[in-house]
């Protein structure tokens, strides 16, 4: 069984977002980076499923695959440290700043060429959030999806991989389908573990392969963006909403008292 | 036809209601560049449905009846929407971005080899070109996003970003629609829908609710949320993240894969805004937010704002509201 695991690394949440002088994208250079979170949770089902079958005799291996920039590394060794066999990167300037088919074209022949039993990628990224990924692989690659997973498990030895998927408003549902699969992991699914000072160790001589775009027969044309980012901007408020101004101390006071003429509580 | 072509979404035999807002999408755009409208149904035995998305103004409302579409599959809704697309030509395919759109949508563009531009807030119209709105970095900034590509241009709309009472009424004609699929097209076998045990907690009848996110960093902080509830007599709210992180229950969770609510007063604590929390309680009567980051989505739909630190103002908060309690 092998499963592929597609990580993003993006802006930190935390991180206090500014936006470039010519307002085309955000002021990348000095902010903190990390892995895309509802890709975390992909990771973890995937060391889950293989210490599964491990402890049933069986075995699994969990690669883990990015397309980045050199600092997408820091992604690639969480991702090992915590447990990930080995990894690709998938690292060309000839890839920056793709749409969300071009990068998963690039991404599907690398996977393809490489051979899979299950591709796991994260619901949607926290930068562009094209929450795309994982179903254009599937389509490029030929074989079935199934989105905002809450459970996989595999069934009639590994042949088909059953997929609760969630649903609006409280309902769920079960999918089966033959493996091989693609598969975009909801976040909450599982418990994402924190990588171990022994496995941060054995990380360091586990394999990144690294892949260009001359590894690859893929037409540069394909990757002509069909989408473009024009300009970013802080969104228009539509409701007024006033800000209390003061220390904490201040501002709680003035809180509590337009509260209370509203006869809020 | 080379118009434009509305997704309508049902699921077991239920119109999804937030299809009327890409019909709104589909109403306006069509109207800014002089096109037809069309709406598509996909199911099997839906017709009742396809009359009631006809008393919207459209041209046409297109019935797809075939019972490999009975029951929701990406493989079968993909398959069917692409043979739709081939007979119809239309210039934009509009959907509305549920969950169901968000796992065949991107597929059906991509056999295609088409761009889906999903999850759009709004668009813009300067003479017949079109740019579509959409939300980067959880709802942090906003993105003009220019197309390059040729007929159909594949558009998915968030939750919200239209109002569905708008939309005009009118008269469309029903057309049915055949397309050719076979059982063995479809590798997936969907199973029945349910819902896990009954949830113990309904927030829908709260009448204050404070609700603590991301910003509250630690499990052992929500204790400070919970003074806050605790004086006001409210109920306590999360949004996703916190239950995704096991520190307070799921049923504690407002959003779309939570719960939706209406209290009079909500008070939102750490939270962002991202727009899965914001659809589950935007309709509060008044929102208060308290959030240290000043551009957080949050204070776009609040009425009241505190920009601070979390774990300054909600101790200070507590004081004071015993203090006005114990004036009267």
């Amino acid at each position: 069984m092998k499963i592929i695991v597609c990580v993003k690394q993006v802006p930190s949440r935390d991180a206090i977002l500014r936006i470039n002088e010519s307002g085309t994208w955000i002021q990348d250079r000095d902010i903190a980076y990390d892995v895309n979170e509802p890709d975390a949770y992909a990771v973890e089902e995937a060391l889950q499923i293989k210490e599964k079958l491990v402890e049933q005799g069986g075995s699994a291996e969990v690669i883990i695959c990015s397309l980045g920039p050199d600092r997408v590394q820091m992604a690639i060794k969480e991702g090992l440290a915590k447990g990930a066999d080995r990894a690709i990167h998938i690292c060309d300037p000839a890839f920056d700043n793709l749409d969300a088919l071009a990068q998963a074209r690039v991404m599907a022949e690398v996977i393809g060429k490489e051979g899979f039993d299950l591709i796991f990628t994260g619901l949607q990224s926290d930068d562009y959030g094209f929450a795309q990924t994982g179903v254009i692989l599937g389509e490029l690659l030929g074989v079935p999806s199934a989105t905002i997973a809450m459970a996989v498990e595999l069934h009639d030895g590994n042949k088909s991989v059953r997929v609760k998927r969630e649903l609006e408003a409280g309902w769920f549902q079960w999918y089966q389908m033959p493996t091989p699969a693609s598969i975009s992991i909801q976040s909450g699914l599982n418990q994402p573990r924190y990588a171990t000072l022994k496995g941060i160790m054995n990380a360091k001589k586990k394999e990144i392969r690294k892949v260009t775009l001359a590894d690859l027969s893929i037409s540069k044309d394909l990757l002509a963006p069909k989408q473009t980012v024009e300009k970013v901007y802080f969104p228009v408020k539509s409701k007024k909403t006033e800000i209390i101004e003061g220390s904490a101390k201040e501002a709680a006071a003035k809180l509590v008292t337009k509260l209370k003429q509203m006869r809020a509580f | 036809m080379s118009g434009i072509l509305v997704f309508a979404e049902q699921r077991e035999g239920k119109l999804n209601r937030v299809t009327y807002e890409a019909v709104v999408a589909g109403q306006r755009l069509a109207a800014g560049l002089g096109l037809p409208l069309s709406v598509v149904l996909l199911g099997s035995g839906v017709d009742s449905i396809a009359q009631e998305l006809a008393t919207k103004k459209a041209d046409a409302v297109y019935l797809v009846n075939n019972q490999h579409l009975e029951r929701y599959t990406p493989d079968g809704f993909s398959l069917a929407m692409r043979q739709v697309i081939e007979q119809l030509q239309p210039q934009y395919v509009l959907l509305a971005h549920t969950y169901l759109v968000r796992d065949f949508a991107p597929k059906l563009a991509t056999s295609l080899g088409k761009a889906l531009v999903a999850d759009c807030v709004g668009y813009k119209l300067e003479g017949k070109v079109l740019t579509l709105v959409r939300q980067i970095f959880q709802g942090k900034i906003n993105a003009d996003v220019s197309i390059h590509d040729s007929a159909p241009i594949l558009v998915s709309f968030q939750a919200g970003a239209f109002r569905g009472d708008d939309a005009e009424a009118g008269s469309a004609e029903v057309k049915n629609l055949s397309v050719q699929l076979s059982a063995d097209q479809i590798r997936l076998q969907p199973q029945e829908l349910f819902r896990e045990a009954k949830q113990s907690v309904d927030l829908t009848q709260s009448k204050i609710i404070v609700s603590v996110g991301r910003g509250i960093k630690e499990k052992d902080n929500i204790a400070i949320v919970e003074k806050l509830a605790a004086a006001l007599d409210a109920d306590i709210g999360a949004s996703r993240p916190i239950c995704d992180s096991g520190w307070l229950p799921m049923e504690r969770q407002i959003g779309s894969s939570g719960q939706t609510v209406a209290p009079k007063l909500y008070l939102a604590v750490g939270i962002s805004g991202a727009i899965q929390h914001v659809v589950g309680m935007k309709n509060a009567s008044t929102i208060v937010a308290i959030n240290k980051d000043a551009n957080a989505p949050i204070f776009d739909i609040a009425d009241l704002g505190v920009v601070g630190d979390l774990f300054e103002v909600v101790p200070a908060l507590v004081d004071e509201i015993e203090k006005a309690k114990a004036e009267g």
